[in-house]
């Protein structure tokens, strides 16, 4: 039972991650690449912090799957080079620990952009 | 209320506040997103993927089923009714990397493709990596007061 619980914490935190963002996007001029980079630094910010930690912890995927997922995944990284490598892991944590995420967006991207053909545009 | 009078009033509603069916549906298809991604870390943790690389792979697996859907068109599709819930998880970076790349192709395979793939992720990128830098100088000068 306790996977279904797991997926229920990961659908609602989520979802309302993404809540969040539709009422920033409806109510304010954020458009969309403003909001990302919104949620990528707050990542950061609420990993300093520490509050992410216990989101994490409590909602898995729902809490690492959004895009401030993708910075707490930098801040720990960067936590973790800085622990092994002193002050020179602030360079490398960031991009290590993110690493497969963005290859894997270049690589499936590019191959993507090679099979198929652009919509026209109406 | 019969079921049609509730559909007619839940329509009228709809069409006077787009902002409750927009959170609605961003709520509910994000949600299942993330749902999906914990489905997926289970079923790698399953297969004895140890839980870091498991993680990893959920992001991965996300970002290609994204660049499939994008490279279709129904990323589009989904998009529109969905707004925010499929533009927040990690599937809104990948379709932000391969939705111009294919746009563009036209323009080439360098300042087409090669360019416009960082159009809306390079900001990301480099305000995300810059704000971890930073953080990562505090951490260490922190780490070095506390000792």
């Amino acid at each position: 039972m306790d996977i279904w619980i797991s997926l229920l914490k990961a659908f609602l935190v989520g979802g309302l991650f993404c809540l969040i963002a539709q009422i920033l996007i409806d109510k304010t001029k954020l458009t969309p690449a403003r909001i990302l980079v919104l949620y990528v630094t707050l990542g950061v910010v609420l990993t300093a912090f520490g509050v992410y930690e216990p989101i994490v912890k409590f909602a898995g995927c729902g809490a690492t799957t959004p895009l401030t997922g993708f910075g707490y995944a930098l801040a720990k990284g960067v936590e973790k080079a800085v622990k092994e490598h002193g002050l020179f892991g602030a360079l490398t944590g960031g991009f290590t620990a993110t690493s497969s995420g963005i290859c894997a967006a270049i690589v499936f991207g590019y191959l993507f952009t090679l099979i198929f053909r652009g919509k026209p545009r109406d | 209320m019969r079921s049609e009078e509730y559909q007619k009033y839940v329509n009228s509603r709809a069409g006077k506040s787009p902002l409750l069916k927009d959170c609605l549906f961003a709520f509910l298809v994000g949600g299942l997103i993330c749902a999906l991604a914990e489905g997926l870390h289970y079923a790698y943790d399953a297969l004895g993927i140890e839980t870091e690389t498991a993680k990893a792979l959920v992001s991965v697996t996300l970002v290609f089923l994204a660049a499939l859907f994008t490279g279709i068109g129904l990323f589009d599709d989904l998009a529109k009714v969905a707004g925010a819930g499929t533009l927040v998880p990690i599937t809104g970076f990948a379709n932000a990397v391969v939705s111009p790349a294919i746009d563009n192709k036209s323009e080439g395979f360098i300042m087409g493709v090669g360019a416009k793939m960082f159009v809306i992720a390079g900001p990301v990128i480099v305000y995300g990596i810059l704000s971890s830098a930073i953080y990562g100088v505090v951490y260490y000068i922190l780490n070095m007061w506390m000792g």
